[in-house]
């Protein structure tokens, strides 16, 4: 993949990340699960995968629109 | 009872004063590295600055605050402040923070007023950011104040007065800066902010086992509140949780403790760790934060008028000294949050306004006088207006936020854009201010049927409109105009180096 496709990649990524952040498909939900909301668990589960992207992203891709010639 | 209102101000009192000595014998032990701090050489590491940063959410705004809406409105604030912090802000740590890291190790800048007077060659610029950013402080600090009198009046049932936790907070948010100087905040800040994490757990710990466990709790929210359990309705609509989380994200990165600490990393290391661990660290503040507050209008518990729901429900479910133990560290951890906002403030008040516009001889050791002195100043103002109660703290906090908001796209536009210009820069930051200004302050009224200066415009939040008419501006000045022979156009672009 070229360079820009790569940058493109990692903005869809994000915007993913950002978006689904909020569980919009369980809306009006009550459903319980273990003493807690389900669409609270979805949050919990989705900033821990946040967290494992970003490091990803940390180690490989870093710098990228940043600094020229960057990962 | 008078017992138990001995217990609880002894506990709070005891420890706001271990939390200072604590700050005094931190600073003494590390006074090299604080020095370096004062000045804002570039040597924070990754633990000091994820927990200086962390501490910031230890404020009035996120842990009174946001257990008292979820009390109210119900949980559903847990996503708005996880989608804001943990991952809209992470992204702007590195768009934001990583960018002005780059930039300012490679020019030596230490504010962003610094950094932008520099890039467009124009002192007025430098002192109006500066100027905005204390004026946004302002209701911040003030916020803290009122977190504080509110949480001792929820704590001791009304028989403290508001006016004294708030007076309290004051007093030792100065002698904190006075007495241990402006320096040893940060690293009492990380002591802190792993004291309130784990009695934060112990907390909801405490009162799942004395309540008959989370499912009970929820069993009696189904029965009590149960539009709590359901995703959205009532204040939360799509329109709310998106704007509030995209103007508070925006807005903490224009933050003075917080953009500061883009500058001072030691290395881009240290903003990478920082980066990735921070959504996990969200959460494990915010949900058992937020949660409390909402097993508590589950639970049906009264929270008396002008009072934080947060230590009516510890009273109830757990021993008196806990609940005081809780509010204490809260306090504490507020006053040094507050502490590291008027460290900033004052840094962005002695290098940007006094030194340009009043005395560029000032020497170190005055200069560090007159910080004290507008600390002590400011807080006193806060304190002052704080009396008045403005409004909850949700609402101050959030207007604050927003202020601070207006500032960001014309900053991300300058930071990535070599062609914006000066005009376009006054145009984006006081257009933004301008507009936010007048929703603020000026009270709503209709034109054939629309109304104007009202709270949204088309169900969206006119903070959000605000942020696009200062993007627009800057842009749209920028192309129309050309730059001023004293502006640096590559000065945020050339010669930035990774580690």
């Amino acid at each position: 993949m070229t360079r820009t496709s790569i940058d493109y990649l990692w903005i869809v990524t994000f915007a993913i990340l950002v978006t689904f952040a909020v569980p919009w498909f369980l809306w009006g939900d009550s459903r319980v699960f273990a003493g807690l909301p389900l669409w609270l668990w979805w949050h919990i589960g989705w900033m821990v995968l946040a967290a494992v992207v970003f490091h990803l992203f940390t180690r490989r891709a870093w710098d990228r629109g940043i600094v020229e010639g960057g990962r | 009872m008078v017992s138990a209102l001995g217990i609880q101000l002894g506990v709070v009192g005891a420890y706001l004063l271990v939390a200072l000595a604590v700050g005094l014998l931190a600073y003494r032990l590390t006074s090299r590295d604080a020095e370096d701090y004062y000045l804002a050489g570039r040597s924070i590491g990754t633990v000091v600055l994820l927990f200086t940063t962390f501490a910031t959410l230890l404020s009035a705004f996120t842990f009174f605050g946001g257990p008292d809406l979820a009390y109210r409105a119900g949980p559903e604030w847990i996503l708005v402040m996880g989608v804001m912090d943990g991952v809209l802000f992470a992204l702007l740590w590195y768009v934001v923070g990583y960018k002005q890291w780059l930039v300012g190790k490679a020019h030596g800048y230490v504010t962003l007023g610094e950094m932008l007077g520099d890039r467009f060659g124009s002192k007025r610029l430098r002192a109006l950011v500066a100027g905005i950013s204390l004026f946004w402080l302002f209701p911040y600090v003030m916020l803290q104040q009122m977190g504080a009198g509110e949480a001792i009046v929820g704590l001791t049932n009304g028989i403290v007065p508001y006016w004294a936790g708030a007076a309290g907070i004051t007093v030792f948010m100065i002698a904190y800066v006075v007495i241990a100087g402006l320096r040893g905040v940060a690293w009492t800040d990380t002591l802190q902010g792993l004291f309130m994490l784990g009695v934060v757990w112990l907390a909801v710990g405490w009162v799942a086992t004395a309540a008959g466990g989370p499912s009970a709790l929820s069993n009696a929210l189904a029965t009590n509140k149960p539009e709590f359990l359901a995703l959205g309705g009532g204040l939360y609509s799509p329109q709310f949780i998106i704007s509030t989380a995209i103007t508070i994200a925006f807005g903490v990165a224009m933050f003075p403790q917080i953009n500061q600490r883009f500058f001072v990393a030691k290395s881009g290391a240290v903003l990478k760790r920082s980066f990735a661990l921070w959504p996990v660290l969200v959460v494990l503040l915010f949900v058992p934060a937020f949660i409390l507050g909402t097993w508590a209008a589950g639970l049906g518990i009264s929270v008396p008028e002008g009072a934080n729901v947060l230590p009516v429900l510890l009273n109830e479910y757990t021993p008196v000294w806990f609940a005081a133990l809780v509010v204490a560290g809260a306090m504490a951890a507020m006053m040094s949050s507050s502490d590291s906002m008027l460290l900033s403030g004052s840094s962005y008040f002695t290098r940007d306004l006094y030194r340009p516009f009043v005395d560029a001889s000032l020497s170190d050791a005055r200069e560090a006088w007159i910080a004290r002195i507008g600390v002590a100043l400011f807080a006193t103002l806060t304190f002052v207006a704080s009396l008045f109660r403005p409004g909850t703290l949700i609402e101050v906090g959030d207007t604050a936020f927003g202020g601070f908001a207006q500032m960001a796209l014309p900053v991300i536009i300058a930071l990535y854009w070599a062609r914006t210009t000066r005009s376009g820069m006054f145009a984006g930051i006081v257009g933004g201010q301008l507009f936010y200004l007048a929703h603020v302050f000026v009270p709503a009224f209709e034109i054939a049927g629309i109304t104007v200066l009202g709270g949204t415009y088309l169900t969206w939040d006119f903070a959000l409109w605000g942020m696009v008419l200062s993007a627009l501006l800057t842009l749209g000045v920028s192309s129309l105009t050309a730059a001023a022979p004293e502006e640096n156009q590559s000065r945020f672009s050339e010669g930035l180096r990774a580690d």
